[in-house]
């Protein structure tokens, strides 16, 4: 048995990682439906999902069980084919560009092989990237032309559209990044930004802030989010290119979205916000604390909240919930070995999950834009700017090598 | 046979798939898929060979951008499935020897050409990487290199005039 799982460990290990992130995934997708909600309803004065489970804690899985129960009619005379290979290219691809993602700086050997946080560890991560994201179009405008619907086309066309248009800026406003990192490695990208140990201010935010906001809006609109959820306008297209799916196909284009949101906000964290890297100086020791100082209260309000729940079963989960997170949080202060393992990944998910909070709050506060308004934003002033921010970036280079 | 052969024959099944699939399909719209099937099978290739910065470019460009306007053009214009007509007398008699010849003649130089079997195993990182192709762009192919940039601006502008005559 030993034998075998040193020869195929580069076989055995990644399927293990995959299946790992895959549900960790598939399970972040789901609550972050519930965050969505949630989040919304408090922007507009509601409460939000509150009767399955505690403060509806329990909604994505009865979501997820109405979708695998719900009729799945097809329309008369589609394009089969396009209309089935649509959410499953759509998915596949949002998922496999979760794969080049690296969540922490840990490298570790498991039966010999070498491995690190993060499916792929390649060095043109950034380029592979942007490859899925390009063929990321095809299955939205394949699924409004085959659904045989003219509002379904008008969505996929509108997709396919502004994908052309904001990917050209989404491109160009990274490449200041890469001419200060000089690698394409997200990896390598994220060591970089260490610099000195200086924290913050050794992130690429600061001397690219101009291209760190070309990129958040061109990812925005790449992952077809509000302001620029033309595509699947409700109010003028019905629900645009997804129309005519219904049951698991639909779920699947949502699922799709969500993993579309997680991968733009990993990639803003990794290229302009320092990946897993602390916003703290390196001998700021104490701020390892940080997590712990978090976690603790929040277990504790979790308590608090739960006993005095309105119902039985809130009464039982939430304090159950709440002294776990705090006794994990109290383990973390005790045991310094593992504390200082999940410092990388702390930051890492809490930069992503301030991402993914601005992209909501986003969702809970602008209006849509108007066609004509998306395309000339998008020629006339992103892609400007962001040539500008690579002319501009490249000039003061060359000026401090040979200044 | 090693796992690399193995992967070049599924990459070469799929890709010369795609291609026969993009010629018999009789909806424009699946034609076009199929081109994008042979994009990718050939980036599948040029990973095999360790030009990962030709591979995603090829993703990227090709499978990407290019093959995006072809199908929302197809799109846009609402292209039907195509008629299907009898073989033309010149496609018969002197197309089918033409291509046989053709693919005869490139097999027999492959087969009977050394070079092919003594190519030099490229590993990653040798002459692909993305610094030698960049450094190599700038320097000894630096005049082709802006002279076909400039020839792409012509293109460009003439599709602006084109689209501005009728104003």
């Amino acid at each position: 048995m030993n034998a075998f799982l040193t020869n195929y460990a580069f076989l055995i290990v990644p399927i293990v990682k995959i299946a790992i992130l895959v549900l960790i995934v598939l399970t972040v997708d789901a609550y972050l439906t519930w965050l969505e909600r949630k989040v919304i309803a408090h922007i507009q004065a509601r409460w939000g999902p509150h009767r399955t489970g505690p403060h509806g804690l329990l909604q994505p899985l009865a979501d997820g069980v109405k979708f695998i129960f719900k009729e799945d009619p097809m329309p008369a005379n589609v394009d089969k084919v396009a209309y089935f290979l649509a959410p499953f290219l759509t998915l596949m691809l949002a998922m496999t560009s979760l794969a080049v993602i690296p969540f922490g700086p840990q490298r570790f050997t498991v039966w010999g092989y070498q491995t690190s946080l993060g499916i792929a560890d390649v060095n043109i991560s950034l380029l592979v990237l942007f490859a899925i994201t390009a063929l990321a179009v095809y299955g939205v405008a394949l699924a409004g032309w085959a659904s045989n619907n003219k509002f379904s086309l008008l969505g996929g066309l509108r997709s396919s559209a502004q994908m052309i248009s904001y990917e050209l800026a989404l491109t160009l406003s990274v490449v200041g990044v890469l001419l200060i990192a000089g690698d394409f490695s997200l990896r390598n990208i994220v060591e970089q930004q260490a610099g000195s140990g200086k924290g913050l201010l050794g992130w690429n935010v600061f001397p690219q802030i101009i291209g760190f906001l070309c990129f958040f809006i061109a990812a925005i609109a790449e992952t077809n989010r509000v302001p620029f959820d033309l595509p699947e306008a409700e109010s003028e297209l019905v629900a645009g290119f997804h129309t005519e799916y219904a049951s698991m196909k639909f779920a699947m284009f949502f699922i799709a979205e969500y993993t579309n949101m997680i991968t733009a906000s990993c990639l803003a964290t990794i290229l302009f916000f320092g990946g897993w890297l602390s916003p703290f100086p390196e001998s700021w020791t104490f701020t390892h604390y940080l997590p712990s100082v978090f976690m603790i209260p929040f277990g504790l309000w979790v308590i608090f909240d739960g006993v005095r729940y309105e119902n039985m079963f809130g009464r039982l989960l939430l304090p159950v919930v709440g002294a776990v997170i705090t006794a994990i949080a109290a383990a973390l202060i005790v045991f310094p070995v593992a504390n200082d393992a999940i410092q990388g990944v702390f930051w890492f998910l809490a930069k992503v999950f301030a991402f993914l909070f601005v992209y909501i709050w986003m969702r809970g506060t602008l209006p849509r834009f108007r066609y004509d308004q998306l395309m000339s934003f998008g020629w006339k002033f992103l892609l400007p700017v962001s040539i500008a921010n690579v002319i501009l970036t490249s000039v003061v280079i060359l000026w401090r090598m040979h200044g | 046979m090693n796992a690399a052969l193995a992967i070049f024959f599924v990459l070469a099944v799929i890709a010369v798939f795609g291609a026969i699939s993009l010629i018999v399909q009789r909806h424009p719209i699946h034609s076009a898929l199929s081109l994008i099937l042979v994009m990718v099978a050939l980036a599948g290739l040029y990973l095999l060979m360790g030009a990962e910065f030709v591979a995603a470019v090829q993703i990227i460009v090709y499978g990407g951008a290019v093959m995006v306007l072809f199908i929302f053009v197809i799109m846009l214009l609402n292209a039907g499935e195509e008629e299907r007509t009898n073989f033309s007398r010149l496609a018969l008699y002197a197309g089918i020897p033409l291509a046989v010849a053709v693919t005869g003649l490139i097999a027999a130089s492959i087969v009977g050409s050394k070079a092919a079997a003594a190519l030099p195993a490229a590993g990653p990182g040798t002459l692909t990487s993305t610094r030698t192709l960049s450094t190599l762009l700038f320097t000894e192919f630096v005049y082709p290199f802006e002279l076909t940039s400039f020839l792409i601006l012509v293109a460009i502008l003439g599709a602006i005039v084109l689209a501005q005559r009728e104003n």
